[in-house]
């Protein structure tokens, strides 16, 4: 089959499928609704609170899906030692960014559940980068640990409020106006300076770990810290280093995600591609005992890439009328054996961009 | 090449002149034309001339790599970019005004007259006080003094509009400055020359204290 005729997700999704599937994942497939409970419980892990909803036929609020990794939590089960890995292509529905407009959006990911280790997290990490570098080899994928930031936030304050604001600066690299909310909160300089500090740390994983060494001095912080320098180790042998960077501005939402969270960006889109990271809070909220991480790809963004298309809609434009259509069965057949693709018409559509024309009608003759 | 999107304007050029100081001048920029896009490709920057408040749109969509916006228009919209560097320039602050001797009993909901909508509404969510927004898009001192209004929200640079109309200051809700913002996107496949114009810029911004 010419793959040149695919679009940009259709490419990305034929190739993260066969990924996916040779890394031992099982694809998984879910219906457009689910009940609108769900989302309902689980507000706060959404992107977006909006969902659209409508009643069943038996009166049950029921909403068109706007995230696939809740039904996959819901529907497994826990078996001790072992995980449940999967991988989803489905649409989704919701507000999408900057229109404030409800979309249908085209999201892959894969979901790694249960008996969890630092093999996983490399796994899925791993998967991520390849993934990212199917869709283009000019590529970033951005690494953060939550449980550093937790540790450094704590130092601060107790403050949850105060705690979130922290995290909204962080997540904008604004380290100016983190100073100040420390300052005007009365919180000690120390904590503050470490604070600060972390909020502008980014590069290799090998300069930002160096830097985070005097920033890390409890032991809550110290272990992540140690999580991250074996992470380092194994991503660095399986020479993915180079593309990898630590950000400590990649923070997703704390009530749901715990530990690395990280996402991927590709040149050329405005926005990251892709974000997961380790949701254990999720399970343990949705009440199951086990640990996940995973991760999605927004392949609806892949549309951004090479937008401008230079060439011909058909290769050959054929003009016929209707007194002669074994005529033009006869031209449009032998130009198909050619391997050329035609438009067959009566008169010359005003969009249609074409190579060349053939002309069978009869006044042209 | 570092696409810079600088607000049209006072202080705008203000900013131009910070950058060129950085040592990312732009001659070009200085002559009087009608263009609005702006190259000098040996320093590898180009500038171009938007709207203030819409150079938060250009730089969040990465039509821009990086740009100056007033604190305003970023906690109004609220875009998905990162804040780099407070230029401590273009100072003003987001107030509450109303007619002199105003006095807000909390026994109404609150009419309040603004540009900012979802300042104004989430300032006042904040201290569970009711309001009714009115959107409008200049002339917001006049809404008082007509009666549309109870208060107005606002920017106060100097206070004089206020004063000459009758109006006082009654709550400071956030000071305001011009801060640069970057694309998050570019900030991952332009690092380098963006940090380095961070940098530069940094031992350009004059400090209060």
């Amino acid at each position: 089959m010419n793959k040149d005729i695919l679009k940009n997700d259709e490419k990305a999704v034929y190739a993260l499928r066969s990924l996916f599937r040779q890394y031992g994942y099982l694809p998984f497939k879910m219906s457009k609704f689910e009940e609108y409970d769900l989302y309902v419980k689980n507000k706060d892990f959404l992107v977006s609170d909006k969902v659209i909803t409508f009643s069943d036929t038996n009166g049950k609020l029921m909403a068109l899906k706007p995230d696939v990794t809740l039904s996959i939590i819901k529907n497994g089960e826990d078996e001790p030692g072992c995980k449940q890995k999967v991988y989803y292509n489905e649409n989704v529905y919701r507000v999408s960014g900057s229109t404030h407009q409800f979309k249908e959006l085209m999201q892959a990911g894969v979901e790694c559940i249960g008996d969890i280790d630092c093999y996983d997290t490399v796994e899925v990490i791993s998967l991520a980068a390849k993934s990212l570098e199917l869709i283009s080899p000019d590529y970033v994928l951005e690494i953060c640990h939550l449980g550093i930031i937790e540790a450094l936030l704590d130092a601060c304050t107790d403050d949850s409020r105060l705690k979130s604001e922290m995290t909204s600066l962080i997540a904008e690299k604004n380290v100016h106006d983190l100073k100040k909310l420390c300052a005007d909160n009365g919180i000690a300089e120390s904590a503050s300076d470490d604070l600060c500090r972390l909020a502008g740390l980014y590069g290799d994983m090998n300069s930002v770990i160096e830097r985070l060494i005097p920033l890390c001095t409890t032991d809550a912080a110290k272990a992540a810290l140690d999580e991250l320098c074996e992470l380092k180790s194994h991503l660095t042998s399986a020479g993915l280093d180079k593309k990898i960077r630590f950000d400590f501005s990649v923070v997703n939402d704390m009530n749901y995600y715990n530990g690395t969270v990280f996402c991927g960006f590709v040149s050329g889109i405005c926005e990251s591609v892709l974000a997961g990271g380790r949701y254990d809070r999720l399970l343990t909220r949705m009440g199951r005992r086990a640990g996940a991480i995973g991760f999605a790809i927004y392949l609806d963004l892949l549309e951004e890439l090479d937008r401008v298309s230079t060439e011909n809609d058909v290769d050959v434009l054929i003009l016929y009328d209707e007194s002669d259509i074994a005529e033009a069965h006869a031209c449009a057949n032998a130009l198909l054996a050619e391997g050329k693709s035609v438009s067959v018409q009566k008169a010359i559509p005003k969009k249609l961009r074409y190579g060349s024309m053939t002309d069978l009608r009869k006044g042209a003759k | 090449m570092l696409n810079v999107a600088l607000p049209k304007g006072r202080l705008g050029e203000k900013v131009y002149e910070m950058f060129a100081k950085a040592g990312y001048e732009c001659p070009a920029i200085l002559e009087n034309s009608r263009k609005l896009i702006f190259e000098n490709p040996e320093k590898q920057v180009r500038y171009f001339w938007v709207k203030p408040s819409d150079v938060s749109i250009y730089v969040e969509r990465g039509a821009a790599d990086i740009g100056v916006a007033g604190k305003d228009i970023l906690c109004e919209y609220e875009p998905e970019i990162y804040e780099l560097l407070d230029l401590n320039i273009g100072k003003c602050r987001m107030a509450v005004a109303a007619k002199k001797g105003f006095y807000d009993d909390g026994q109404r909901t609150l009419r309040v007259a603004t540009k900012f909508t979802s300042i104004a509404a989430k300032y006042y969510a904040e201290k569970c006080r009711d309001i009714d927004i009115i959107k409008l898009n200049g002339s917001i001192e006049i809404a008082p003094i007509l009666g549309l209004s109870d208060v107005i929200v606002d920017i106060v640079e100097t206070g004089t509009t206020l004063k000459e109309n009758d109006l006082e200051v009654t709550e400071t809700i956030l000071p305001i400055s011009a801060r640069l913002i970057s694309n998050r996107a570019s900030f991952k496949f332009k690092t380098a020359q963006i940090e380095d114009v961070v940098e530069k810029l940094k031992a350009q911004v004059k400090y209060d204290d």
